[in-house]
């Protein structure tokens, strides 16, 4: 195990690294998908609106998107810290 | 070369690929039985993990609840998927780095308790025994459609296959077998999909056809279907038919319950580092994902089909005659998940919404005196290739990809639960002192037994066999997510914090289900009628899991917080999972 501060430091850069992709995550499933669908329903996408589109397409692009960056990221975060396997 | 032989080749055919796996892959060591040997590329892993996930349900079934609702059933795509990332930042790495076989294991270890170990492995086993009861009377279904055998029959060879694989080769049999099934179920799965988004839209790709322009009438497919769904009396098909709240709840508890379902959760026990446990969460989600993004588009599509069979001249004009019906209904007539019953007495099948009382007036004008037409939602995955008119090979494809799916997921699951008896239950607390070819041989017998008791449980499925879903999911919200996620996130719960946080997800939970849906889902035993003005909160049942989860959170806060922290050795422990280096082979002990 690494010492304890550059730990410390591993582990606070990795919650907020956990914590900019929870809020995207949300953001794009409970948000767009489905909370704030009344409010984009201007914004039209194939015979629908773009909530529609989010709910049924996007939500997973995101969701995919979200888990290969934290993958790439934490390891370059693993690298830095010394903590790599 | 008739239809029937042609099924007959094509799921004899996977079944031999499968038995020829499980021979090539035979486990000889427990850490080869319980996550096959740490040593599956995460790639094939995604793979593996996919074909784990998607069941009898995601296959058969989701298309046509999402067809059948519309926008408001956007939960399942939503929910079925955004639980990995869950899985993939909170939990799977943290769990690959500790390096064991089982969840109950890590429970216990990390809150120091035989007892936590103990709730967890009590969860582990409800939760696992009512997902698989689905699965193996699902692939009996299966069996009796297209192989024309009696339902208990497939049932008793779906279990012989099974059996063979599993308890030869444990995960690193299971594993090899679900990527050569996940290969199967995608490839049935996509080429139908395919050429109906071709046929309807001309494009290729059904997630961008869905957004398309409909050929025949040139709108965006999406308002032709809104338009004639509405034209028959039924609500559009993309507004919100439910309350926001309601869809918001149910996302959620998919979500949480996707995370906690832990025969999931130990596939990520058997990549080689931690790194890959994070890569692997992701290669998962892109083979989910192919059929995720399809199933939508199937399921729309495939509803305007049957609409427009019934009336091929517009939904204003008369519907089609009985006699002139297409080759695919008759067919699927004599299964009876079609029905038609001619109500007015003229020949036509009419086909509309009669719980509408606005539409009645309607209805009436048009001579109409009630629908005489009603599917099986599980038709439009079914019937797919036939509506689509592709040749029969592509039928028997179906019919393989849906008895692929539904192993996959009863293998997945049983192993889950044989190794919760060997490795938890008799290893770590009945016969300590047990050999390492001992517990194989535990191992095994376990397997065989949890075989057994599924397969009855598949041949007398209990009458509550649907609602026990909402149960495995709320269990998995209630109890194995959060100790999980607070064992890993948190150095402070301690082992009465996670135990009594476990114990109140677990009693909230059934007692909330119990309450609506009956006393071990017995009929007629529930204390208040199920409907939407009895519920706490509004809160249906179905999405209990994230306030059960809250519960355990809660509980496990306050009372690690009343009483001493957990031992220094525990803490070290925590340290040691929460950074990737020196994550080595898995040990047993």
């Amino acid at each position: 195990m690494a010492d304890k501060t550059s730990s410390n430091a591993y582990w606070a850069a990795n919650i907020r690294i956990i914590t900019i992709c929870m809020v995207i995550w949300f953001v794009a499933s409970f948000g767009l998908g489905i909370l704030l669908r009344p409010m984009l329903s201007g914004i039209a996408v194939g015979g629908t609106d773009l909530g529609f589109w989010f709910a049924q397409q996007g939500s997973i692009l995101v969701f995919l998107g979200l888990i290969f960056f934290y993958a790439w990221k934490m390891n370059k975060v693993d690298a830095e810290h010394g903590v790599e396997e | 070369m008739d239809q029937y032989t042609l099924n007959l080749i094509f799921v004899g055919g996977s079944f031999a690929l499968y038995i020829g796996i499980a021979i090539w892959a035979r486990a000889g060591t427990t850490a080869e039985f319980y996550a096959a040997g740490q040593g599956v590329h995460p790639v094939l892993n995604g793979m593996a993990t996919a074909a784990d996930w998607m069941s009898a349900a995601s296959f058969i079934s989701m298309a046509g609840l999402i067809a059948a609702v519309g926008y408001g059933n956007s939960t399942f795509l939503m929910g079925w998927t955004g639980g990995y990332v869950l899985l993939a930042l909170l939990l799977a790495p943290y769990l690959r780095k500790f390096g064991k076989f089982t969840v109950p294991q890590f429970i216990g270890d990390r809150f120091y308790s035989q007892k936590a170990r103990m709730v967890a492995v009590i969860s582990l086993i409800i939760i696992s025994v009512t997902y698989v009861i689905g699965q193996m009377t699902g692939a009996g279904v299966a069996f009796s459609r297209f192989l024309e055998v009696e339902s208990d029959t497939g049932l008793y060879i779906a279990s012989a296959i099974v059996f063979i694989y599993a308890v030869l080769g444990g995960m690193k049999g299971i594993t090899y077998t679900q990527v050569a099934q996940y290969c199967v179920l995608i490839i049935a799965y996509t080429i139908p999909a395919i050429f109906i988004s071709l046929q309807l839209t001309g494009n290729p790709i059904p997630g961008l056809g869905l957004f398309s322009t409909h050929i025949e009438s040139g709108l965006p497919l999406l308002t032709k279907l809104d338009q004639v769904v509405t034209e028959l009396g039924f609500a559009q098909y993309t507004t919100l038919n439910t309350s926001m709240f309601n869809m918001f709840l149910f996302t959620l508890s998919l979500m949480i319950g996707t995370a906690g379902l832990p025969h999931v959760i130990i596939r990520f026990f058997t990549v080689p580092k931690v790194s890959d446990a994070r890569w692997s969460a992701g290669w998962a989600l892109v083979f989910i994902s192919l059929l995720y993004l399809s199933a939508p588009a199937v399921g729309a599509m495939a509803r305007l089909n049957v609409i427009s069979t019934i009336y091929p001249q517009g939904t204003q004009a008369e519907a089609v005659l009985y006699e002139e019906r297409p080759q695919w209904m008759r067919n699927w007539e004599v299964t009876g998940l079609l029905k038609f019953e001619d109500k007015n007495g003229d020949g036509r099948i009419q086909f509309y919404n009669d719980k509408n009382e606005g539409f009645a007036a309607t209805a009436a004008e048009r001579g109409w005196t009630g629908s005489e037409f009603t599917y099986n939602n599980d038709i439009l995955v079914l019937a797919n290739p036939e509506i689509a008119q592709l040749p029969g090979w592509v039928i028997a494809l179906i019919a393989a990809g849906g008895l692929a799916a539904a192993l996959s997921t009863a293998a997945g699951l049983l192993l889950a639960i044989s190794s919760a008896i060997s490795h938890d239950l008799i290893k770590s607390y009945l016969n300590p002192n047990i050999s390492e070819k001992g517990e194989l041989l535990a191992a095994r017998i376990s397997m065989a037994g949890a075989i057994v008791v599924a397969t009855w449980l598949g041949l007398n499925p209990p009458g509550f066999a649907a609602q026990t879903v909402a149960l495995a999911f709320g269990l998995a919200a209630a109890t194995i997510f959060p100790s999980l996620m607070m064992g890993i996130f948190s150095k402070r719960i301690n082992a009465m914090g996670a135990t009594l946080g476990m114990l109140a997800g677990l009693v909230i939970t059934c007692g909330y289900l119990f309450t609506y849906l009956g006393m071990f889902f017995i009929p007629g035993t529930n204390l208040l009628e199920n409907t939407a003005s009895n519920f706490l909160f509004g809160i249906p049942p179905a999405s209990f899991g994230p306030i059960g989860a809250l519960a355990n959170f809660a509980v496990a806060y306050a009372v690690s917080m009343m009483t001493s922290p957990p031992p220094q050795d525990v803490q070290d422990l925590v340290e040691s999972i929460r950074v990737p280096k020196g994550a080595g082979a898995a040990t047993g002990h």
